[in-house]
């Protein structure tokens, strides 16, 4: 039977990444000289499941390479060796290589990784030193045992068959049935090598008052003729060999020629056998000499592959330089297309759906019945509430099972903080907080580059140097938080730093240099923070390693928008900086407000809605342009006339008593004037580009009961058609008009 | 049907594992390490029993100790899967009541031949 192994490969690769995951947050919690056994643990056990899987399913290379950081692991595990700092900087830097090398199977281009080899060979390096002050490593001496002779023979046109007879004498201990193995089973084995005949030795019963019927109180003497040779009969008694008393004695032995044509090929295969790194069921050949070495049998696999790891690493050494520019050519596919769910996710959708069946046959019988009297209707009616119940717990959960914790973004930063705290000569302490939070998968996905860039810029321009930090009194690591956690509909997620803070000098100074600004613009502290995130606009004065990469805020803040989300900064100078960034829990669903505009009906995001209101008449004001603004308690309104703007002369025109729905996008608020508001729920969001095009104002579309598309307002959007919005003007653009009006 | 309970924390090997003996037409159970397999193994019974050494929350050679404390495991075959680097932990193994062990890697066909030896 032949299984194709290519269809494991995926899962394979999904939790070698985990592994990998694993290795480097838990290395990142090792500190040298001090070793928690259980870190070291889960480190091996990483590396060694890697290690089983990548040999089990052909990824040899991954295989060998795994092997020679497992071996260190398993002696710092067992003592043998201290934790040296720069062990982990290279175990660390394997782990980068072996995503890579993950990621080139995963694009099937796999092949030999030069970095590999050059950490091979460091970690060889690492695992000779002791070698040479300590014989006592067994792992390495067993490669060295005994070749096997089989080859002898194969230039001669004949060959020697030799037939052997073994008495053998098999004593099992009393409780070998409890190690669950079957003197029968054995036999049957040894009657496949050749003639067998066994006697039994009944000797050892006891009376049977005293007779324990778990124990075995017989023994054997087998009579074997084979052209196997010992160690093959031996290696039958492999798994009982503690157990029992095996005494093989080699009674007899003739030779025979024998024709040789089919022999040949046998020959030939043996000699290419030792090259294989997979490691197969032994070829036992009948060798001419029937070699009496018990012990090296069992060893026979682990030969083979420490010959193989030990293979002469070829000439071709780069330097490492060399070697991780080979490591930017990242593949393109980053999100996998894969989802691990936690069993109790699926087990409570089983049971729900189980409910809706449920609710299905109950409704199905009510439905049979011709006449419906009052009472039928009642039930009908509890029956189609229970069904709206069952579909709505039915929806949350399938949208849990997208849901997956933070830490799976945030696990990374530790090594990114490292890595960037070193090269700047910084001291950063990182705090991660609410990693359990909970986010949509593909949120999560896109959220990462974002939040990299933030890290970046906290460490780069936000924490100080140590020397600065203590002359401004400040301890002399810095702080880095990350922070996250639900609110409403949303997930938070905070940057804080405790350095210097934003400069609101020199970020102004660039805004007006850049022409974002006037000399003349007024603008709170605030506002001048938020201008780091227009286009166009980097403070670093010098293009740095770590943040000046040609991409600025501004990116970062157009991919969290792209997310439905929003990034604010609020700095205060020497206390530090907080980046906020809010997200929708996930992108697939929405809960929103039902409008009617006309004979239409729009959904506004529950998110940005503020509130809703009748307009009063006395508090209108008009401003240039045709514009109106409501005066709400201490802020002026802009009013936006949804029927202007999405063209239904049909609609109320009025404002006088019209329906006002305040909404809120990038701080600013608006009115949107609307005929009626209808029910609010939630919707399933489908976009509109796939299936139609990009439409100004619109975010998406969904189905509502009736069947008919409703379109959803896309606030911030909607802003900047009604021209409130200008490009570098921050605030909305009637501000000074309306200083004036009032 | 021979009834078969797989233990790795592994998913690809359990897997792989699994498949391959349902492929062989044996019944097989799948548990993610040392603790669930013996849940899983308290109320049930398994002609086989099939458990990787190196797992979180309870080993292999752990839960080896433990099936043999129930009566229904008291003679039921146990093989470990070991790694070459392992032989210590064989007889680790072996001391705990393991019937025998299969070494990784090992190939389908590698694993089918073994189980034929315990389960016939």
């Amino acid at each position: 039977m032949s299984i194709d192994l290519s269809q494991f490969y995926e899962v394979f690769i999904d939790e070698s990444f985990e592994g990998l995951e694993t290795m480097e947050s838990e290395l990142l919690n090792l500190s040298p000289g001090d070793v928690d056994s259980e870190i070291i643990n889960n480190i091996f056990r990483a590396a060694h499941s890697i290690k089983g899987g990548s040999g089990t399913f052909g990824f040899n290379a991954i295989a060998n390479f795994t092997h020679v950081i497992e071996t260190l692991l398993d002696e710092i595990r067992n003592g043998e060796r201290e934790l040296a700092a720069n062990h982990v900087d290279l175990m660390l830097k394997s782990i980068d290589c072996l995503r890579n090398m993950l990621r080139s199977i995963q694009n099937n281009d796999e092949q030999e990784s030069q970095e590999a080899n050059t950490l091979r060979v460091q970690f060889e390096a690492i695992l000779e030193q002791k070698n040479t002050t300590d014989d006592s490593n067994t792992s390495n001496s067993d490669a060295v045992a005994t070749q096997p002779e089989s080859n002898g023979v194969a230039s001669k046109q004949t060959k020697i068959q030799i037939t052997n007879f073994f008495e053998i004498k098999f004593n099992p201990e009393s409780h070998v049935f409890k190690t669950g193995n079957e003197p029968l089973f054995i036999f049957e084995d040894l009657a496949e090598h050749g003639e067998l005949s066994v006697e039994a030795n009944i000797k050892g019963i006891p009376e049977l008052d005293n007779l324990v019927a778990d124990d075995c109180y017989l023994g054997w003497t087998i009579n074997l003729d084979t052209t196997s040779d010992e160690e093959t009969v031996k290696s039958v008694f492999e798994w009982v060999e503690d157990d029992a008393e095996i005494e093989i004695k080699l009674v007899a032995q003739f030779e025979d020629e024998i024709e040789v044509e089919s022999e040949l090929d046998e020959i030939e295969a043996s000699k290419h056998e030792p090259s294989l790194t997979e490691s197969s069921t032994s070829v036992d050949l009948a060798s001419a000499t029937p070699a009496t070495t018990p012990e090296s049998l069992p060893t026979d696999n682990s030969k083979q592959n420490d010959s193989a790891t030990s293979d002469p690493v070829k000439a071709e050494f780069r330097p490492v330089q060399k070697a991780s520019t080979d490591n930017k050519k990242e593949p393109t596919k980053q999100e996998s297309s894969s989802i691990r769910v936690g069993t109790d996710k699926v087990d409570s959708l089983i049971n729900m759906v189980g409910e809706l069946v449920i609710t299905q046959a109950m409704l199905n019988e009510l439905g049979e019945d011709e006449q419906i009297d009052h009472a039928k209707l009642l039930a009908l009616r509890e029956g189609l509430a229970q069904l709206a119940h069952n579909t709505r717990d039915l929806q949350e959960n399938v949208m849990r099972i997208r849901m997956l914790p933070i830490s799976f973004v945030f696990s990374r930063f530790p090594r990114l903080v490292r890595d960037i705290s070193q090269k700047l000569d910084k001291k950063v302490d990182l705090v991660l907080k609410g990693e359990g939070t909970e986010l949509d998968k593909t949120v999560m996905e896109k959220i990462s580059d974002p939040m990299v860039h933030l890290i970046r810029n906290s460490l780069d321009h936000g924490l100080e140097t140590t020397p600065e930090r203590l002359a401004a009194g400040k301890s002399e690591a810095g702080k880095v938080i990350l922070n996250a956690y639900h609110q409403g509909g949303n997930i938070i997620i905070e940057i804080i730093d405790d350095g210097r803070g934003l400069n609101t000098e020199k970020i102004r100074s660039k805004a007006i240099e850049n022409g974002l600004i006037t000399e003349e613009s007024v603008l709170s502290n605030q506002e001048i923070n938020e201008l780091i995130f227009k286009p166009g606009f980097s403070t670093a004065d010098e293009v740095s390693d770590i943040s000046g990469r040609g991409v600025g805020m501004d990116v970062v803040k157009r991919n969290i928008n792209a997310l439905n989300g929003t990034v604010e900064v609020v700095s205060e100078p020497n206390k530090g900086s907080t980046f906020t960034i809010r997200l929708p829990l996930t992108l697939a669903i929405l809960d929103g407000q039902l409008v009617k505009v006309g004979n239409h009906i729009y959904i506004i995001p529950l998110v940005s809605i503020v509130e809703s209101l009748q307009i009063d008449m006395s508090k209108v004001n008009s401003v240039g342009g045709g514009m109106d603004v409501l005066r709400l308690r201490d802020d002026y309104i802009p009013i936006l006339r949804m029927h202007q703007l999405f063209n239904h002369p049909e609609a109320c025109q009025k404002l006088q008593g019209g329906l006002l729905v305040v909404v809120e996008s990038d701080n600013e608020k608006v009115g949107l004037l609307v005929d009626e508001l209808l029910a609010q729920q939630q919707f399933v969001i489908k976009s509109l580009e796939e299936n139609y095009k990009k439409v100004d104002g619109i975010s998406g579309a969904t189905i509502l009961g009736s069947g008919s598309v409703s379109l959803i307002i896309d606030i911030s959007s909607v802003v900047k058609m009604a021209g409130l919005k200008r490009a570098g003007h921050v605030g909305l653009d009637f501000d000074k008009p309306l200083s004036e009006a009032v | 049907m021979k009834k078969i309970l797989a233990v790795d924390d592994s998913a690809s090997m359990r897997q792989m594992v699994g498949f391959t003996l349902k492929n062989a037409g044996y019944d097989v159970t799948e548990a993610k390490d040392g603790q669930e397999a013996l849940d899983v193994a308290r109320d049930a019974e398994f002609d086989v029993i099939i458990s990787d050494v190196n797992m979180p929350n309870m080993d292999g050679i752990e839960l080896v100790r433990n099936l043999r404390t129930l009566p229904q495991f008291k003679f039921t075959p146990i093989l470990m899967l070991t790694t070459e680097s392992g032989t210590n932990k064989k007889g680790e193994g072996k001391a705990a009541g393991a019937t025998g062990w299969i070494v990784k890697p090992f190939n389908p066909e590698q694993l089918l031949t073994v189980i034929k030896k315990v389960a016939r």
